[in-house]
């Protein structure tokens, strides 16, 4: 029993290590399309060692089949919530950074020709 | 368990902070949409794990409908947003 719950701490700390470093990308990284990628794929991992953490602490019973019902729906909904999040956001016009920096470029050549 | 299940509380719930801090001051609509799904994920988790903190794994019937409710209103602002194009 004690090292399942020390293989569980150490997965649920890995857990919250992955949801922090994605909070802080969130606010870090350059522009949308790599702050969606900081936020999805730390999500998806954060995910995975919460609920394999709390499922070492369960007895094989209903709550284990609940949480890996959670596991299941949460890795094929985070994916396409990203998904469509950054679809959505390309139709919008929301540009990336080596994109809008040639954007950029080229305005100011048209105004240097002018 | 009961510290380890604290500490992962409340570091869920920084989490949580920091995204709901993003909604509310985010460069692009987009953003703000980010750090609500974010914070929709993180409060499953939460929910999952304050159920095993207070020895009620019951809990985990609600992360469940969370979870579903959650998607389901990603995808309808999502679906709300494509084509009308807002720029703040």
């Amino acid at each position: 029993m004690l090292v399942l719950d020390i293989v569980s701490s150490i997965l649920l700390f890995a857990g919250v290590f992955f949801g922090l470093t994605g909070a802080v990308g969130l606010f870090r990284f350059p522009d949308f399309f790599t702050r969606v990628h900081a936020a999805s794929i730390t999500d998806s991992i954060a995910v995975i060692l919460i609920i394999s953490g709390l499922l070492l602490q369960t007895a094989f019973d209903l709550n284990t089949a609940k949480l890996l019902f959670i596991l299941l729906f949460l890795m094929i909904t985070s994916p396409t919530a990203s998904h469509a999040l950054a679809k959505s956001a390309r139709h919008g016009g929301l540009l990336t950074l080596g994109e809008s920096k040639q954007q950029k470029q080229q305005m100011q050549q048209k105004e240097a020709g002018q | 368990m009961t510290a380890v299940f604290s500490a992962v509380c409340i570091a869920i719930l920084v989490v949580m902070a920091l995204a709901l801090a993003r909604a509310m001051k985010a460069p692009t609509v987009y953003d703000r949409i980010l750090g609500v799904n974010m914070f929709g994920t993180k409060t499953v988790l939460f929910i999952a794990v304050i159920g095993y903190l207070m020895g009620r794994p019951e809990f985990l019937d609600i992360a469940i409908v969370y979870a579903l409710i959650n998607f389901i209103g990603m995808v309808a602002v999502l679906r709300y947003f494509e084509y009308t194009a807002p720029t703040e």
